[in-house]
């Protein structure tokens, strides 16, 4: 009965990019359960242990903010905790996290590595400009160099969940325009300006 | 009474129902708001949608940011309790290992079942669609037509509120005045895909959905549904006050603690309850139904799940209604020296023809929609328009290669940011970031439409479930085994909408970057992932080739009846739900018509 809506719901204002886990897939054992507490508010950690160490985190937090910088409309994936959810995300116990949780864990290995060779320093002491220039290396033109293959997953992989990591906070969805989650009296519909621009007005009325 | 234990409950009831969603609820309310005493039993948990309802949490609140998961399949604030594709200690199995030939079950386990999560759509089979066969050859003719369940269904849009319009289009039906509440405005994207989609044909109206986009009539409904009945009609009338409209908000798969869309719990059981005549039993899992020695039901045995104890249930009367697969494998695990092959399966045909809805999607970015200044668009929780199957006469002259037809169901706008991430361009490979993926972003959110097609299947011989013969659940209940199969009728369908998407798009001034599958097979969902399923105990014209009459009726056993998707001759594409409640009571007002007879 949902599934109807559920593809919808799934693409309403969103692009291509899927973070789904698939469904079919059986419980896994630590997970929060068929039946949790929806109500109450749930910080990364509550249901299941953050694996990244120390360094990671640091590593992680500074590439974070290289994706998402702060800007006029809204302050920087860390300043949004954003390195919370990757965390919460990597550590999870269901399937396709795991996978997740490898890639990360290579990448950032990676990425402390070139660091090193590169600059003499570990990524998260790297100056501004060298994070910069690490990230547009893990950003090639596809097909990507057999040596940059897993590099440019780890950092796709990581870029997407900084952005539903920002995305989905009070901040980030400011920054996107997301106006709705507040009761309304009436549903007026779009504007009358915005229907004129696009030429619907013929279209309003059934 | 109200919610009982098994110690507390009555010796004997008139009726039993067993299963508490859209049939459930509606038989228990015909019933009880009639008089007769009816035991419900839920095989999940007690269920409070006014506390445990997320109304307006946001993702950043939820576990990984609100994505689906094994445990949550739909997301984390999806309503649905205790299961999903899996339910713990209640598997189930395929007898096939190739994915196409398999069949995927969601169940819950709370009270209302299904009904607190679903898309609301709520759109009536038209005459064409209970005489399929007399059209086409294929499939089955229901024994009843579209005018034997009009009435029913101009009840139930009445009690539950379905929002919608009446267009006067071909097999879709309209309903009477005073039937309907009034449709909510379209979003900008549904505009724009209405005024593109007439180049190609495909008309663009209001959908029905079971949502209250203005209050119900307290004043006028009751007294038309209960006629003569002056406490049920004071009792609908106080339910109907408790009820809000809906204030444009929160998404319906949630639930709704303001009672403004259809759920059981919100709907049905509480006036049921009211009356005094109805006692729920939960956390109760139903192992079989009863029969004495004459092959009359005389009720069911069904496990305490919390004490692990197993208790019987007696009745007059036993109403299956726990969903079309469930209520299957209750029958076939009812083996008796009367029913050696299970209750009221005389023709073999209990598990068999089980039907889903055909699904494929196909989506795309449209530039016209980008960078567009916002507005808040959350509108009713799901759809506010749809296009009904176009291409009837086509269809019926064979130029489509394939028997039956689809309705359109699409998403466009600015809904809440979730687990995917929003759209970039990432173009020639290179991932973007930095302070170009911010404003890619802010440019492109909202600029996406998604298309749904949901077709009907045409029942076959394949597509059947049965009792797997070596596997039992936690509780020691023989399970079901699934097996399936799509015909071409159903992959070309499914090619045909997603060559139309594509169209769609391209109308739209959007382009599509990849080519839709012409051979439908890999465009085609799997079977029972739109979670419209069913089929199982058809109702027919004669008992040797249909498990009920068409009074939803066993042929087999006159004191049972299956009051769920069950019955179903075949399944139009149309969402099933508004017809499974529409029958729930019109099965429900046979039983009391026969039980005043003395016949039950």
């Amino acid at each position: 009965m949902l599934a109807a809506s559920a593809g919808v719901a799934l693409a309403r204002g969103m692009g291509q990019i899927d973070l789904r886990v698939p469904g079919s897939a059986p419980s896994a054992r630590d997970g929060y359960g068929t039946d949790p507490d929806i109500i109450r508010t749930h910080a990364p950690g509550d249901f299941w242990p953050l694996t990244l160490t120390r360094a990671e985190r640091r590593a992680v937090s500074a590439l974070c903010d290289v994706i998402i910088p702060a800007d006029d409309r809204s302050p920087s994936a860390s300043a949004l905790h954003v390195p919370d959810f990757i965390d919460e995300w990597i550590s999870a116990p269901y399937a396709g996290h795991g996978a997740d949780r490898t890639l990360v864990n290579a990448g950032l290995a990676w990425l402390d590595a070139e660091s090193r060779r590169r600059y003499g320093s570990a990524f998260a002491r790297a100056t501004d400009a060298q994070r910069l220039e690490l990230c547009e290396a893990m950003a090639p033109e596809a097909p990507p160099k057999s040596e940059l293959e897993l590099p440019s997953k780890f950092f796709r992989r990581v870029r997407n969940l900084t952005m539903v990591g920002f995305f989905t906070t009070p901040a980030g969805m400011k920054d996107l325009g997301y106006v709705g989650n507040v009761p309304l009296a009436r549903f007026e519909g779009p504007p009358a300006d915005l229907i004129a621009r696009l030429g619907l007005a013929d279209e309003v009325a059934w | 009474m109200a919610f009982v234990t098994p110690s507390s409950a009555l010796d004997k009831y008139d009726v039993i129902v067993v299963g508490s969603g859209a049939a459930g609820g509606q038989a228990a309310y015909t019933l009880t708001m009639a008089g007769a005493r009816v035991l419900m039993l839920e095989a999940g948990r007690n269920y409070d949608p006014q506390a445990e309802t997320p109304m307006f949490q946001t993702n950043d609140q939820a576990p990984l940011r609100g994505a689906g998961t094994p445990d949550k399949p739909f997301g984390f604030y999806d309503a649905t309790v205790g299961g999903g594709w899996s339910v713990p200690g209640e598997p189930y199995t395929n007898a096939s290992d190739e994915s196409e030939r398999q069949f995927q079950w969601w169940r819950s386990r709370m009270l209302g079942g299904r009904t607190n999560h679903w898309a609301r759509h709520s759109l009536r089979n038209g005459p064409y669609d209970f005489k399929p066969r007399s059209r086409d050859g294929l499939g089955f003719d229901w024994p009843i037509s579209y005018e034997d369940v009009a009435p029913y269904y101009d009840k139930v849009e009445m009690l539950i509120g379905v929002y919608g319009n009446n267009n006067g289009l071909e097999n879709t039906p309209d309903s009477p005045e005073g039937c309907l509440l009034p449709p909510p405005k379209a979003r900008i994207g549904e505009l724009l895909a209405k005024q593109r989609g007439r180049s190609l044909g495909i008309p663009v109206i209001p959908i029905h959905r079971a949502v209250l986009s203005a209050p119900l009539d307290h004043e006028r409904i009751p007294a038309k549904l209960h006629p003569g009945n002056l406490k049920a009609q004071r009792i609908l009338a106080g339910d109907m006050r408790n009820r809000a409209a809906c204030f444009w908000a929160t998404s319906c798969g949630r639930g709704c603690a303001i009672r403004a869309n259809y759920q059981s719990t919100t709907v049905h059981i509480p006036p049921a309850m009211a009356t005094g005549n109805l006692d729920v039993l939960v956390d109760a899992m139903v192992r079989e139904v009863t029969v004495d020695s004459s092959g009359k039901a005389t009720g069911v045995t069904y496990i305490d799940k919390v004490r692990k104890q197993e208790h019987h249930a007696s009745a007059r009367v036993i109403v299956l209604a726990a969903s079309a697969c469930e209520t299957a494998r209750l029958l076939l695990n009812s083996k008796s020296n009367h029913f050696p092959n299970g209750l009221a399966n005389s023709s073999g045909l209990v598990g068999k023809y089980i039907m889903d809805t055909v699904g494929a999607g196909w989506g795309g970015q449209i530039p016209l929609l980008e960078n567009l200044p916002s507005y808040n668009e959350d509108g009713a929780g799901g759809l506010h328009v749809y296009a009904p199957w176009w291409l009837y006469k086509q269809q019926l002259a064979g130029k489509l290669g394939f028997a039956r037809g689809y309705h359109v169901e699409f998403g466009t706008g600015k809904g809440m940011p979730g687990a995917n991430a929003p759209y970039v361009s990432d173009a020639g490979g290179r991932t973007v970031f930095g302070a170009k993926m911010k404003e890619e972003a802010r440019r492109y959110y909202g600029s996406h439409i998604w298309f749904s097609g949901r077709g009907e299947m045409i029942p076959n011989e394949d597509s059947y479930c049965e009792i797997d013969p070596k596997v039992v659940d936690t509780w020691g209940i023989p399970v079901l085994r699934f097996n399936w199969k799509w015909s071409d009728h159903e992959t070309r369908q499914a090619a045909h909408m997603q060559r139309t998407f594509a169209d769609w798009i391209t109308a739209m001034g959007g382009t599509n970057a990849k080519q839709p599958d012409a051979s439908g097979k890999k465009a085609i969902s799997q079977g029972g992932y739109v979670i419209h399923e069913v089929g199982g105990t058809i109702m027919g014209s004669a008992p040797g080739s249909s498990v009920t009459n068409r009074w939803s009726q066993t042929w087999d056993v006159p004191n049972v009846f299956v009051a769920d998707g069950a019955v179903f001759a075949s399944n139009a594409d149309k969402n099933p739900t508004l017809t499974i409640m529409a029958l729930a009571w019109r099965a429900a007002d046979r039983i009391l018509e026969e039980m005043s007879r003395g016949n039950l």
